[in-house]
């Protein structure tokens, strides 16, 4: 298919899970600020989600001040953050219309109208509902953008090319959620019961505290949502589940240049088939996530490069 | 002025080929009808059947109006309409090739010679270039208008990008729909293979020796007015839609970028103007286009569609002429009426379109989408003083023609049902020595009260057009 079109699917795709990952993050934060604890603590993980992506100095420029309502504010609906939802869905409805040939009718309605509803609302509109209720909206958006695929479009290259980007998408959204949360939650130590909801919140954040009982059948302990996150191979948002799925696809779409994009791919999967969470957590999670989030940066060149924006002079 | 109308007569008795519409209508319940034209509204909105307007807020875009009464045409009429087009749109591609090679027509004196090799549209980098089957105008849409006592106008010939088919064949899928009952009714002949038709000329024209061609349509992009109509296009066709970024050009032959590698192109249905084809030829400030792409089309290594250089034909300046190309490459005598034309490059005829202002309706030779233009009857003094000054200014730049007196049609406006003015533009194409065209065309219908201009982006709107079979 045409490279410009898998690029438009492609980035469609991350745009959405973006923006549904972030609602994620956004929730799970909000939930634990509510939580009894000292304010320093709150402010310490709203700050970490402007740390987390890279966004200081837009932030700065625009509040004085780091709080809860301005982060959500900033990262809701703030227009000119790009990396706001507001903004993700915006961007993702731009990639459909501009390939909107290639989508089914179902597709396209679902991305275009998500983008009309939001832009509707303002955030202190948003907020007064009750923002929770907004980022289960933008879930449920992404579930039905992602139904509609899978629903009712051809599995050709194009459905290719959109699994690849919400998968490597989700892949590096969930690393720095584990990332951001573990940083803030690991060093409280030994209380019970505030551990027991902040991380009973982090799982139902990336919807696996009923997976998390399932396949552990025992109390919550950090390690254990670690591994979970990264491991198991049967959880669509961890990290093992993206790169299974990534080396699959990478395979059916292969041309003659994607050679080592596959092989990058293949080494990075090995680690999650054959690592262990022990080996992990005695190097350093915060280091290996960082590591983790380098090369699915690079895996994403790799593939831009071979397929969606290809040299000239390959002719 | 007297108006001839499409349903009825001088006598106010119901035209033959209207009778069955008329019966239905009146049988049906207002509230079904007021239904049923919601739900058109509707559905229209919801797939996203627009085009954005230029000189209104960036992006914006409209919705083309669709009226629910169609414009009837009965057999005999469109039997005589498509013997006229096809003779004329094959004596305006032999024009073109003409001009581009040996100049017979020129040097017999029929056209004079520096209304075609100084007009702005003429490309002399076509001279001498060879096109598969000799056609230029591979898709031409020619609107014609019916005036006095319903006699068949040509008012233009459109050779370049002419659009709207997508309007055609949305608003017969949407009236097949809404009112599957009067399909049952009439024999309404079907326009719906227009897209493979179109595919079978474009892959008829490809290069020498290329068995089996791949099509692409260009567009230049999404922000373009006509951009749904090459994405509907493209995915009729089921060809890939590009965009000049898309496509390169290596030791002149043209490839497109996909996720496999670079990939051949055969033929090209560029919806993109020629000065945007190729900044290393044309405009070029021109990102939009293919840099080194005429260089390709030049040695015969792809096919665009259009040709390059169509433009010097369907000029308004060269318009007069095209009754004597027919009788001069064709030797038959011209089917469809040409409307009279005041050259205003010529003095005398300046002078009297300059007195007569008022009556006359005044076009710029280059103009299109029904900008530009002066409607005399319909304007106001300073209008009309406004464009005496650029007549005066630059009178090559104009023609001008008596005020026609447009047939109407009944169409739903808001105070009911009242006649509004109507135009037809059918789509013909043309690959070699066949030239076809699905039976009607795109009607377009001037929503206001009076209004002569039928054109979209002055707020016409579209019916549904049959052409009833014997």
């Amino acid at each position: 298919m045409l490279s410009r079109t898998a690029d438009h699917l492609f980035w469609m795709s991350r745009y959405i899970e973006r923006a549904e990952n972030l609602a994620r993050l956004l929730d799970v934060t909000w939930q634990m600020s509510l939580v009894p604890q000292p304010v320093e603590t709150i402010n310490q993980s709203w700050n970490a989600i402007i740390a987390l992506n890279s966004l200081e100095e837009t932030y700065s420029a625009k509040y004085s001040e780091v709080n809860g309502e301005n982060v959500l504010k900033f990262m809701v609906s703030d227009a000119d953050n790009f990396a706001s939802i507001h903004s993700c869905l915006r961007m993702a409805r731009e990639n459909a219309h501009a390939v909107r040939g290639t989508l089914t009718t179902e597709m396209w309605e679902t991305l275009n109208s998500t983008w009309l509803e939001a832009r509707e609302k303002t955030f202190d509109q948003l907020f007064n509902a009750g923002i929770g209720d907004y980022f289960e909206w933008v879930k449920m958006r992404s579930s039905l953008s992602r139904g509609t695929t899978l629903g009712t479009l051809l599995q050709d290259d194009a459905y290719h090319f959109i699994r690849l980007g919400t998968l490597l998408e989700r892949a590096d959204n969930t690393a720095r959620i584990l990332d951001v949360k573990y940083h803030v939650l690991r060093p409280t130590g030994d209380e019970g019961a505030t551990d027991f909801y902040e991380w009973g919140a982090l799982l139902r954040s990336v919807s696996a505290f009923e997976v998390y009982r399932k396949v552990y059948r025992d109390v919550i302990t950090p390690e254990r949502v670690a591994e979970l996150l990264i491991f198991n191979q049967d959880m669509p948002r961890s990290l093992q589940f993206c790169l299974n799925s990534v080396i699959k696809i990478l395979e059916l779409i292969a041309n003659s240049n994607s050679g080592e994009t596959q092989r990058q791919a293949g080494m990075l999967h090995a680690q999650l088939r054959y690592g262990r969470i022990e080996d992990i957590l005695d190097h350093g999670l915060h280091e290996w996530l960082s590591d983790f989030m380098d090369r699915i940066y690079l895996l994403g060149n790799g593939i831009s490069k071979d397929f969606l924006v290809p040299m000239e002079e390959a002719a | 002025m007297d108006f001839y109308n499409e349903m009825i007569d001088a006598n106010g008795g119901v035209r033959p080929h209207y009778k069955g519409y008329e019966d239905w209508l009146k049988a049906t319940p207002p509230e079904r009808i007021a239904r049923k034209r919601a739900e058109a509204d509707l559905a229209f909105h919801r797939v996203g059947i627009t085009f954005a307007v230029y000189g209104e807020e960036a992006g914006k875009e409209r919705l083309i109006p669709f009226d629910i009464i169609p414009r009837v045409i009965p057999a005999p009429e469109w039997k005589s309409l498509r013997s006229g087009l096809r003779q004329r749109v094959k004596a305006l591609n032999m024009f073109l090739h003409d001009v581009y090679h040996d100049q017979e027509i020129l040097k017999a004196g029929k056209i004079p010679a520096e209304q075609v090799l100084k007009n702005a549209q003429f490309r002399p980098e076509m001279m001498g270039v060879d096109l598969p089957g000799q056609v230029y105008a591979h898709i031409a849409g020619v609107d014609i208008v019916r005036a006095g006592a319903g006699e068949f106008y040509v008012l233009e010939d459109n050779l370049r990008v002419p659009s709207g088919v997508s309007y055609m064949l949305e608003d017969r899928k949407m009236m097949m729909r809404l009112f599957p009952e009067l399909f049952a009714k009439h024999k309404v002949a079907p326009v719906q293979h227009y897209p493979d038709m179109l595919l079978e000329k474009l892959r008829a024209v490809a290069p020498k020796g290329v068995s089996n061609p791949t099509v692409v349509v260009l567009t230049p992009g999404a922000y373009n007015s006509a951009y749904f109509e090459h994405t509907f296009l493209a995915q009729q066709m089921g060809v890939e839609l590009v965009e000049g970024r898309d496509l390169f050009v290596k030791d002149e032959v043209v490839y497109m970028q996909t996720t496999q590698g670079p990939q051949r192109v055969d033929v090209i249905y560029r919806r993109l103007d020629d000065d945007y084809m190729d900044p290393l030829a044309f405009r070029a400030d021109s990102s939009l286009g293919v840099p080194g792409i005429l260089k390709a089309y030049q040695a015969g290594n792809v096919t665009l569609s259009n040709a390059i250089g169509t433009g010097v034909a369907d000029d308004k300046s060269i318009y007069p002429y095209v009754p004597d190309m027919i009788r001069f490459y064709l030797g038959e005598e011209p089917i469809l009426n040409n409307v009279p034309t005041y050259m205003c490059r010529k003095p005398d005829e300046l002078k009297y379109v300059l007195d007569h202002l008022a009556e006359l309706v005044v076009k710029e030779v280059h103009g299109a989408g029904g900008y530009g233009m002066l409607v005399g009857p319909a304007s106001t003094k300073e209008q009309i003083e406004h464009f005496r000054q650029l007549l005066i200014a630059k009178p090559d730049g104009y023609i001008a023609q008596p005020t026609l007196a447009l047939s109407n049609c009944p169409t739903f406006v808001e105070e009911g049902i009242a006649p509004r003015h109507l135009d037809l533009r059918p789509f013909v194409l043309s690959s070699g020595k066949c030239v076809d065209m699905v039976p009607g065309g795109l009607t377009r219908v001037a929503l206001t009260k009076g209004s002569l201009v039928v054109n979209s982006s002055q707020g016409g709107g579209t019916k549904d057009t049959w052409v009833l079979e014997d």
